[in-house]
């Protein structure tokens, strides 16, 4: 009789820790619902092939993706000031090509990239100070970025341009082995942006002020945080990873093409949304993205594994969208009515 | 002069006349029209034919922005209906049949309209953002409309599909009819109907529409149902244009030429007022500067470059600094006598 009575006593006290927990992190629960999806995924299709979940495929997972990696730091810091980033695509199109043909025309590596860079980041402060200083919706600043971006890799190159240059091959070619295990240059090179975007959103005084700009812009503002300089900065920030996921792109396909990555930005836009980023800006973490962008990528996995149609991605993390957009409103909305 | 000056369409006006002027004196061709067999042709003939897709997606995008809300997944939809009607006319028996054609049209359309409440059923009953909300549709779409048609380029051989594009109707391209049929509709619903304002008080002020009895819900879901139709009929007239159903190239990137045709128009993103007026000169804007830049020898593919720099023009006009410092150089002169008066006033007294 007692002893059931505490087991009851003891489940009802888990249960109470388990919901302080949940209301105390609760900005953080479309993140572990990312995780825990991403695990499900990956727990679903082990059962269903036999064999996925092996060093080799999820090696190969970090590679494949390290480029979207890469774009959704910078897109999650944009979302979280309660901006949007639609140029990244095109600019990792534009300093994509540009990489290929510089080296192609005979410039050293040592130059060329942190050109590429650069460039990517000049076209996020077009953005920012189109958004900051002229008033401009994020939406439309970054679509001039994307006409930008686009118009210029075609303006670069109509055609594919192979890349020959060792040291920018020498990024994907290269394979640091642990037992099965592997990583390439641009898978660490995708890591150490995460997390140093992480690092700078969670510790630095600028990574808070986004936090504070995307929650309330005016009342940042009147405690005296620098929001424009915040402001800019994210955009350019988003631009230097374009330029860098292009240096990463060019170096996984071995060549620039200018109609690479139509559509990207929409990709990296509904993985940072799954990692449990709100689009109305003020919450969202820079590892929840990288799940995100996981879950993309072992979608995209397992669909080839089956042999369907890759149209299935689209609509799958179309669905999985909708379902997370559900999921966040209706915590939205029961935060509100606690208030 | 200057009432005309400050009318909100003025400048929209001016840069088309502008374009048609500069491409007028480049090449006189341009403004030439030619009849033969009855029929008229010539470059701005083709503007107006082809013009049509984009005006429907646009029309339909500026009554969403005047609700506040956007619609990405308008390319999508083109895709989706464009491959419902060519699956359909694909596989009749008979693909030149007239009937065929128009059960294949109305068809796609209605599924289209449907797309269309979907997206406004996210975004005035679930209440979600509608960048995001339509975003769903737009990743799924595509996928959609590559199932449809088995992940090929479906072609037909119809003659009356053709007609809808190519056609001509008393000397006049079809496709025009369409386009200024839409205008006539949209003009008539929300200018000669009390839904142009109603949707212009949802656009303003959300809420404060609600509290004084506007049915916003119904305004916003029906802004989005307008939209995909329309959107609709575009895939219909795009499909037939190359008679082929191509789910990645049909509507490609069109949502960003149809709002910036409306942006172009003088229709705030913020929502609220819109110009109708203002969104066909903005797609005239639009089709005429794609033509400059084919007559240029520019490719097809390097004119975003054009587009980036008019978005940048068309914004910083808009802007509320630019327009402060062009304000103070324009009227400081005029202002600078004022202090002047003043301490006359405060001496004599």
């Amino acid at each position: 009789m007692s002893q059931s009575t505490m087991a009851i006593g003891r489940r009802e006290r888990v249960s109470e820790h388990a919901r302080t927990f949940v209301s105390r992190h609760a900005s953080m629960m479309p993140t572990f619902a990312a995780l825990l999806i991403f695990v499900l995924l990956l727990i679903g299709a082990q059962i269903h092939f036999g064999e996925f979940v092996t060093p080799r495929t999820l090696s190969a997972l970090l590679l494949d993706n390290a480029y979207l990696v890469i774009l959704a730091v910078g897109m999650t810091m944009v979302i979280v000031t309660g901006g949007i980033d639609l140029s990244v695509g095109s600019v990792m199109a534009f300093t994509g090509i540009s990489c290929a043909a510089l080296l192609d025309a005979g410039y050293p590596a040592v130059l060329v990239v942190p050109g590429i860079v650069v460039a990517g980041g000049l076209i996020g402060l077009l953005v920012g100070v189109l958004v900051q200083y002229f008033d401009v919706q994020p939406f439309i600043a970054s679509l001039a970025g994307l006409f930008l971006g686009r118009g210029l890799a075609f303006v670069v190159s109509l055609k594919s341009i192979r890349v020959e240059d060792d040291a920018v091959l020498w990024l994907q070619t290269t394979r640091y082995r642990f037992g099965d295990w592997y990583i390439t240059p641009t898978g660490i090179l995708a890591l150490v942006v995460a997390l140093l975007g992480a690092f700078v959103m969670q510790y630095t005084r600028f990574g808070r002020t986004i936090y504070a700009v995307g929650g309330n812009e005016q009342s940042a503002r009147l405690m005296g945080l620098a929001v424009a300089r915040t402001k800019v900065l994210v955009y350019v920030i988003s631009g230097l990873c374009g330029g860098l996921a292009g240096l990463v792109l060019t170096a996984y396909s071995g060549a620039g093409y200018p109609r690479n990555g139509i559509g990207t930005e929409l990709d990296v836009i509904a993985a940072v949304v799954i990692g449990g980023t709100l689009l109305t800006g003020g919450t969202g973490y820079i590892l929840g993205s990288v799940i995100g962008v996981l879950v993309y990528g072992t979608i995209k996995t397992v669909i080839s594994y089956m042999g369907a149609e890759q149209s299935w991605t689209r609509i799958i993390v179309g669905l999985m969208l909708l379902s997370f957009i559900v999921v966040q409103r209706v915590i939205v909305v029961r935060a509100e009515r606690r208030r | 002069m200057t009432r005309w000056m400050r009318h909100r369409l003025f400048l929209p006006v001016v840069s088309l006349v502008a374009l048609i002027l500069v491409n007028a004196i480049a090449r006189p061709r341009f403004v030439q029209i030619t009849v033969r067999d009855g029929e008229l042709y010539g470059a701005l003939i083709d503007i107006l034919r082809n013009s049509a897709p984009l005006m429907l997606v646009a029309l339909g995008m500026t009554v969403v922005i005047a609700t506040r809300g956007i619609d990405l997944s308008v390319g999508a939809v083109m895709a989706v209906s464009g491959a419902v009607a060519l699956t359909i006319i694909d596989g009749s028996s008979d693909p030149g049949n007239v009937g065929t054609v128009l059960v294949a049209i109305v068809v796609s359309v209605l599924v289209a309209l449907v797309l269309g409440a979907w997206n406004g059923f996210l975004v005035a009953v679930l209440e979600i953002q509608p960048i995001i909300a339509t975003l769903v549709l737009m990743l799924a779409g595509r996928g959609v409309a590559l199932l449809i048609t088995d992940g090929f380029i479906t072609t037909v051989t119809s003659p009356p599909l053709k007609y809808v594009a190519s056609g001509h109707l008393l000397g006049l391209p079809f496709a025009l009819f369409i386009s200024v049929a839409a205008i006539a509709l949209i003009a008539l619903m929300e200018r000669r109907t009390a839904l142009g304002v109603l949707t212009e008080a949802v656009g303003i002020n959300p809420e404060a529409s609600r509290l004084t009895g506007v049915r916003s819900r119904g305004i916003i879901l029906g802004a989005y149902v307008v939209s995909g139709t329309f959107a609709g009929v575009a895939g219909v007239i795009y499909s037939s244009n190359i008679m082929a159903a191509d789910a990645n190239a049909a509507g490609e990137l069109i949502e960003l030429y149809a709002i910036l045709a409306v942006v172009l128009g003088g229709t705030s993103l913020t929502g609220g007022k819109f110009s109708i007026a203002g969104t066909v000169i903005g797609v005239l804007i639009i089709q005429t500067l794609q033509s400059t830049i084919l007559f240029l020898g520019v490719s097809s593919a390097e004119s975003p470059v054009f587009f980036a720099f008019v978005v940048i023009l068309v914004v910083l006009i808009q802007s509320p600094r630019v327009y402060q410092v062009a304000r103070r150089m324009t009227g400081g002169r005029r202002h600078h006598p004022a202090p002047e008066v003043t301490t006359g006033v405060e001496v004599t007294s």
